[in-house]
């Protein structure tokens, strides 16, 4: 072989495959089960990658996909755990963006024939960078007509970790929900700066107790605690807490993450998988949010009325929630 | 201003203060008793982490909460006794050795937690201690709901400032320790074990710090969450130098902080988002670090902190 006829068989062969990638091969459908990897930034604990860990099991246990998950990782190394499970054969990826935007857009395109579906503020990327977030703003508006009937003292306390769109979003539809019955009401709202400290939450409630709040909204662990120690009422976020502080928890805004995961795990088994912004999934007329049934025994019957009202207008698509994703000022 | 006033002489802030600072009591204590005997302990954040999780696993799995804080105790005597093998007779780097110990215990703990539960969407909990009056005091206005309504860990880390300053300065017990911090020679010339004298010290104080890391779980709250010390651990160190390595100035120290904790809390409420709250989350640090370079100022650190005492050599 000379070594002009060898040169110019390797031009050759990096054209061919050149021309493989930047004309997109088309994806193609495949078997079940998926293998499906999630990394998370936070213990499986957490309200928010509770849901996604609790939808992508019932996935597992349906037989659509093999699910392995790492959690507690590090901002700093989520890189690196990324490239782990897509160098492992993964077909899907789940997980969250929001600190770590560019060095998760930078695997996903290495990676272009793994779907990545990840919790982020941003837009999807082309060609396999799907993004989702809790747009469920609309149960959270509902949790605000309750607490905003609730209150005695017109002061609502809401304790947060930090003010990042997801959060601010839900804070500011609940505020927009107590507004609505109670103009009267004024809110306080603490951010603790950190997503996993019960005993700092509780003390930043306990502060807004002082100070006559009657009504919190529990955005973090700790905030119930503290309410059901002095005797006030609170409002749940995204998990439903009912159950452990009965009596104090009076409506939950809950994320439903299985529409959003399956949409995305039948793409993907269908070889329809695109970019695209899923967050519509997490909405009250798709499953992806409800408000917890309510309990007649803590909320008046009249409360009760108004809230499904509002909910069936928000389903039949004639009231509509604000999406305000600025820090809430009060 | 006002808004100033009104929080700092409401007895609920005095409460605040005095919880938040507890753990860091404890933490502090511990720290202190480890350096006066001349050794570092950077394993503190993963020994209160090892402490709140030990501490409240006995108790979720149906011990009574005082076995809990034992349970914790006897955890952080472990963890101490291991960082003090390596770093009094075999004389390895203190720095290294200690956040090997806080990067071991933190992340035992976390896999203890998961492999006894794989599979909760919402923590387990248990039930705490409740804050006990104490009868007479607690009726007393004002200074009553501020220092007399609190939990009986809070009491006990009050009472063992007492007991350790009272060890430390009044006892031979406590001479030999703090001059195996200042001269282990003299120590050793005593007939004295400088070994004996500073892994016990380490394994006491590393016990404390466990009970601080407990105090988390079984006081403050009722569930052990990853990350949730979050750098109490290493405020402890900062506040052991303000301290001047004291006692009464360590306990002085935590409510110094806690009472700035407190107030950056009700700040943060009362200014209502006039302020990014970033400033307020960073005030006790803030204040903690002027208060820090006026304090060190005049503070004498022990001796021979660090230098590891090798029987026969000269220095």
């Amino acid at each position: 072989m000379t070594r002009r006829f060898f040169f110019s068989r390797l031009l050759a062969a990096f054209a061919v495959a050149a021309f493989a990638l930047s004309s997109g091969i088309p994806a193609e459908a495949k078997e079940k089960p998926l293998k499906v990897a999630a990394v998370y930034t936070v213990p499986v604990e957490q309200q928010w990658v509770s849901r996604i860990h609790l939808a992508l099991k019932a996935a597992e246990a349906r037989g659509d996909i093999t699910y392995k998950f790492s959690e507690n990782v590090a901002n700093t190394d989520y890189e690196r755990v990324m490239r782990e499970y897509a160098e492992q054969g993964s077909d899907m990826i789940f997980g969250e963006a929001f600190a770590v935007e560019k060095a998760a857009r930078k695997v996903a395109a290495d990676y272009p024939k793994i779907a990545f579906v990840l919790g982020s503020s941003f837009k999807p990327e082309e060609p396999n960078f799907s993004v989702f977030d809790n747009y469920i703003q609309e149960a959270s508006y509902l949790s605000g007509l309750v607490a905003g009937k609730a209150t005695k003292s017109n002061k609502i306390g809401l304790v947060g970790g930090f003010p990042i769109p997801e959060v601010n979003r839900l804070m500011n539809a609940f505020m927009a929900g107590v507004k609505e019955v109670n103009p009267d009401a004024t809110f306080t709202v603490t951010f603790i700066g950190s997503w996993y400290d019960p005993p700092k939450a509780k003390e930043a409630a306990f502060a807004m107790i002082d100070a006559g709040a009657d009504v919190l909204y529990a955005e973090r662990f700790g905030v119930s605690d503290a309410a059901k120690e002095r005797g006030v009422k609170a409002i749940g976020n995204v998990i439903d807490t009912a159950k452990d502080y009965p009596g104090v928890v009076l409506a939950s805004a809950l994320w439903h993450f299985e529409p959003t995961a399956d949409y995305a795990i039948k793409q993907v088994l269908d070889g329809t998988y695109k970019a695209e912004d899923v967050g519509k999934y997490s909405e009250m007329k798709v499953g992806g949010a409800s408000l917890a049934p309510l309990d007649p025994a803590l909320v008046p019957a009249d409360v009760i009325e108004l809230v499904k009202a509002k909910e069936k207008a928000i389903l039949d698509g004639s009231f509509k929630v604000q999406v305000v994703d600025t820090e809430p000022k009060p | 201003m006002s808004d100033l006033f009104d929080i700092i002489t409401a007895a609920a802030f005095w409460s605040a203060a005095i919880r938040i600072a507890t753990p860091l009591i404890f933490g502090t204590l511990g720290e202190l008793i480890c350096e006066r005997a001349g050794v570092l302990n950077l394993g503190i954040e993963g020994i209160f982490t090892a402490g709140a999780m030990s501490g409240w696993m006995t108790v979720y799995l149906g011990g009574d909460l005082w076995t809990g804080v034992l349970v914790a105790a006897l955890v952080g005597a472990g963890f101490g006794l291991l960082h003090a093998v390596l770093t009094v007779p075999l004389g390895l780097s203190q720095h290294v050795t200690g956040l090997g110990i806080t990067l071991l215990a933190t992340s035992a703990s976390y896999f203890t937690y998961r492999i006894a539960f794989p599979n909760v969407s919402s923590p387990p909990r248990i039930e705490p201690f409740q804050p006990i009056s104490i009868p007479g005091l607690s009726d007393l206005p004002f200074i009553g709901p501020a220092l007399f309504q609190q939990t009986p860990l809070t009491y006990f880390a009050v009472f063992l400032v007492i007991v350790v300053a009272y060890i430390l300065a009044r006892t031979p017990l406590g001479l030999a320790i703090r001059a195996s911090g200042e001269n282990p020679a003299a120590v050793d010339s005593q007939g004295l074990s400088v070994y004996g004298l500073r892994i016990g010290a380490v394994m006491a104080g590393s016990a404390i710090m466990a009970v601080g890391g407990s105090f988390l779980t079984l006081s403050a709250f009722n569930a052990f969450f990853f990350e949730m010390i979050a750098g109490r651990g290493w405020i402890c160190i900062a506040l052991v130098v303000f301290a001047s390595w004291k006692p009464g100035k360590a306990l002085l120290g935590a409510l110094l902080f806690g009472a700035f904790d407190a107030l950056q809390v009700r700040l943060q409420q009362s200014m209502g988002g006039a302020i990014p709250y970033q400033l307020f989350l960073m005030l006790p640090y803030v204040l903690s670090i002027l208060a820090l370079v006026i304090m060190s100022r005049r503070a004498a650190y022990p001796n021979a902190l660090m230098i590891p005492f090798i029987k026969g050599q000269r220095s």
